[in-house]
């Protein structure tokens, strides 16, 4: 008997750890992915999806099973088994999740880290790194990720003003001031932003990127965009009345179109 | 086992009035205090509940086309505070500790009796003046968060009647805390030990705890911003030199405490319920109360997990994924535990047992992802989207309000001497269970996509979701219905309970229900086991004290 009970105790765990990973695997709940970020973003929302399935199925198994084995039968009176707590099974739930929770931890740290989180601010506007006093914060992606030491250009310097209720890009190269974000594809890309009036946040879902948009405090973020086409800017942080309204456009273009739009605008503003 | 206790030798007040009207009253009764909190709670329940159906209604289409967008903003600012500061705070805290508390530690009422009426007394006036702000000249529109600058360039009436009902709300909150951790450390009954009361008084006491440390912050920080508003100081004002951030810290010092204030006592309901009605001993008894205190220390070091988009510095970014994280280690040992409770008894499947067992399923959805949410580079795709809403929403209406619900099922018996109906709980929890989940689940897939919460118009693309979301709304709004009747039915015309009808060893239930003005007639018994269930010593000896 009690061998049979661990038979199946391991083929239901077995079931359960593949499922969960099916799951994650045929479930796909992102938008499109369309900046270097991104996939490392998804790498890490597959395994947080695994380890999610195999929690929440196992659990609530439990419990329904528990409900229909250990249901009381009509006419059963009486109570169940006097069974206190057992130290080792305690033990056994308490050190799984930590070090569930530890792994997790661990990788999303290595995740962060891919994504340029812990490195040191690179906003670089106009040469003038090293000499710049300003306090500057950074949101995650405001440090290069690996792939762009090879690209040895330094990147795109755009800066971004948000207002109640738009986003105001411009491009010191050039002197264009724009409604939308043109942006080159694969050259990475240096925001420096802040805010006018209040907190805004400036979101791109395909770049799995966010940073709010802070008054009297600049904060910069990095991204280098991988698909040519149209996405949307979001303002995520309640900002006022037509917070819902305050949408704007990041076009990714091939490094000629965009130096097309460039040279066209460039003329006219100047 | 039992010792004898001098009757108490305070006579009864004779000025409090009897009957329904001292519901009404300045009553130092703490059961009467406790029903006060829970009726009043639950009106302005309907109320925030009314709010969110008109949140939902907006959100049927994409275009803002229901209510003007400052209206809107009001509504969910209002939502969010009735929710949270009238509703569940002072229900699983107010309600459920008030009542069952001084059965618990074997006393005939709280520590600080008139105290404890002015806390209650302090809920409805700030909870009506909160709400006529609307009328006025329009309600706070800057979120329950009141982040400034948003909050100094509003219109300042609505956000100073916010400020002030908010600071008298938390002044409550602090009279009950010192309250209950007066009364649990020091009217226990002669003989009864801390690690003896049931687990409802650790749940009490850690919120307390956490009562007492962060709200103290959240008044002084709101201080400070109704001086930004009305004095035009600068403290968060950055055209005056003030630091925004500054105010985010100190808000999240007490509000992500405050998550624990909700589900802290929450837990505390449900590790009273699952026993009693499995007939079944608390499972690990020891390390549900090590996990209890481990909550509290980790819950007061993790605030910043609400900050990650706003420019902290990678460092701290860090710290607090890992401690947010390891909340999940002692919550996880009391779902383990709940569930071990259930293995192996007698389980009644009634609607007190439904709700408890919901609020496991909700619970741990949210606690999943509580985990994810927890990561930096996971929290700055989904940060202040609908999958926020949707995390939260599984916490403390998944979590706390089905405990609530739960609970009244339970305790309503002691309250009136009444059974409510089973069938028309059990209906009641299926529409629930369903309805809510049809609401918020379908919100996760929202905030992944890209819809940003607090917003009145979105991208077309998401009609569809929003719609079957709102049509789970409707069915929460709905499965009030069965609920409501359910009571005015049962307190006319219910079965008449008896004075333990689940056959319970807690000590609230070895009275009469409902229970007379001291709790007990002569001596409060001593409940040294108040789980030993499948025990037929234990059973016996209980027997013996009635």
């Amino acid at each position: 008997m009690p061998k049979l009970s661990a038979i199946l105790t391991l083929s239901s765990s077995l079931i359960l750890g593949i499922g969960g990973v099916w799951i994650a695997y045929n479930v796909d709940m992102l938008p499109v992915s369309a900046s270097m970020n991104a996939p490392v973003y998804d790498e890490l929302y597959r395994v947080l999806f695994i380890i999610g399935c195999i929690l929440f199925i196992g659990m609530t198994a439990l419990v329904i099973y528990s409900l229909i084995q250990f249901r009381r039968r009509p006419g059963e009176t009486g109570d169940g088994i006097d069974l206190e707590g057992n130290i080792s099974l305690e033990i056994f739930w308490t050190a799984v999740p930590a070090i569930v929770v530890l792994f997790v931890g661990l990788y999303s740290y290595d995740i962060y880290d891919r994504m340029g989180g812990m490195q040191p601010l690179m906003h670089d506007h106009n040469g003038q790194m090293g000499n710049q006093t300003e306090r500057v914060w950074g949101g995650i992606g405001s440090g290069p990720i690996e792939t762009t030491y090879s690209n040895n250009s330094s990147p795109l310097a755009i800066e971004l003003t948000a207002m109640q209720f738009a986003f105001i890009f411009h491009y010191p190269k050039g002197d264009i001031i724009s409604g939308e974000l043109h942006v080159p594809l694969g050259k990475e890309v240096s925001l420096k932003m802040e805010s006018k009036d209040v907190i805004h946040a400036f979101w791109v879902p395909q770049f799995r990127l966010k940073q709010d948009v802070i008054p009297g405090q600049p904060t910069i973020l990095n991204f280098t965009p991988t698909k040519a086409g149209n996405f949307p800017i979001v303002c995520a942080e309640l900002c006022g009345p037509y917070h819902g309204g305050m949408r704007s456009n990041v076009i990714v273009d091939e490094q000629e179109d965009f130096d097309n739009w460039l040279r066209e605008n460039s003329k006219e503003t100047i | 086992m039992t010792i004898s206790l001098k009757p108490s030798n305070t006579p009864p007040e004779k000025l409090q009035p009897t009957g329904w009207l001292r519901y009404l009253s300045f009553s130092l009764d703490h059961k009467v205090i406790g029903l006060q909190y829970l009726v009043c709670g639950f009106l302005f329940y309907l109320i925030g509940g009314s709010l969110a159906g008109a949140i939902r209604i907006e959100l049927i289409s994409p275009l803002s086309d229901f209510m003007p967008r400052e209206v809107y903003n009001q509504v969910l600012t209002l939502h969010g505070t009735i929710m949270i500061f009238l509703w569940i705070v002072p229900v699983v805290n107010g309600a459920f500790g008030n009542y069952l508390i001084p059965f618990y530690v074997g006393a005939r009422d709280m520590a600080f009796p008139r105290l404890n009426a002015v806390a209650f007394w302090l809920i409805p006036p700030s909870g009506l003046m909160l709400i006529t702000s609307y009328f006025i000249n329009g309600a706070a529109q800057s979120g329950w968060t009141a982040y400034p600058p948003l909050s100094i360039t509003t219109p300042a009436a609505g956000q100073i009647i916010w400020i002030l009902s908010v600071l008298l709300l938390g002044g409550s909150s602090i009279f009950g805390g010192i309250n209950f951790i007066a009364t649990i450390l020091k009217l226990r009954r002669p003989g009864l030990k801390l690690m003896q009361l049931p687990m409802y008084c650790w749940a009490m006491l850690g919120t307390s705890i956490l009562v007492v440390l962060s709200t103290p912050v959240l008044a002084g920080t709101l201080i400070l911003l109704s001086f930004d508003i009305v004095a035009h100081t600068g403290f968060f004002n950055p055209s005056l030199g003030g630091n925004v951030i500054v105010y985010q810290h100190l808000f999240w010092f007490y509000s992500h405490p405050a998550v624990y204030i909700m589900v802290l006592p929450a837990f505390g309901l449900v590790s009273e319920i699952l026993p009693i009605h499995s007939r079944k001993p608390l499972f690990g008894y020891t390390t549900m109360v090590f996990s209890i205190m481990g909550i509290v220390v980790l819950g007061l070091v993790v605030w910043a997990h609400h900050m990650f988009t706003s420019g902290t510095p990678p460092w701290m970014r860090l710290f607090f994924t890992i401690a947010t994280a390891f909340i999940a280690v002692p919550t996880g040992i009391k779902f383990f535990n709940w569930v071990a409770t259930l293995w192996g008894g007698k389980i009644s499947l009634n609607s007190a047992m439904l709700f408890s067992c919901g609020f496991i399923i909700n619970f741990v959805l949210g606690g999943i992802t509580g985990v994810a949410l927890a990561q930096v580079p996971f929290d700055v795709h989904v940060h202040d989207t609908y999958f926020v809403v949707a995390h939260f929403h599984y916490i403390v209406y998944g979590g706390s309000v089905f405990v609530i619900f739960s609970s009244i099922y339970h305790w309503f018996p002691k309250f009136t001497g009444k059974m409510l109906n089973e069938n028309l709980g059990r209906f009641h929890f299926i529409i629930t269970f369903i309805g809510f989940n049809l609401c918020f689940a379908p919100q996760h897939w929202l905030g992944l996509n890209g819809m940003p919460r607090r917003v009145a118009e979105y991208d077309p693309q998401f009609q569809l979701i929003n719609q079957i979301s709102s049509l789970g709304a409707l069915l929460m709004a709905l499965s009030t219905l069965p609920f409501l009747w359910n009571v005015v039915r049962s307190i006319l015309y219910g079965d008449n309970a008896g004075d333990n009808p689940w056959n319970a060893l807690t000590p609230e239930w070895l009275t009469s229900s409902p229970p007379p003005v001291e709790n007990w007639v002569g001596e409060a018994p001593l409940v040294l086991e108040p789980y030993g269930y499948g025990r037929r010593d234990s059973n016996e000896s209980q027997e013996q004290k009635k």
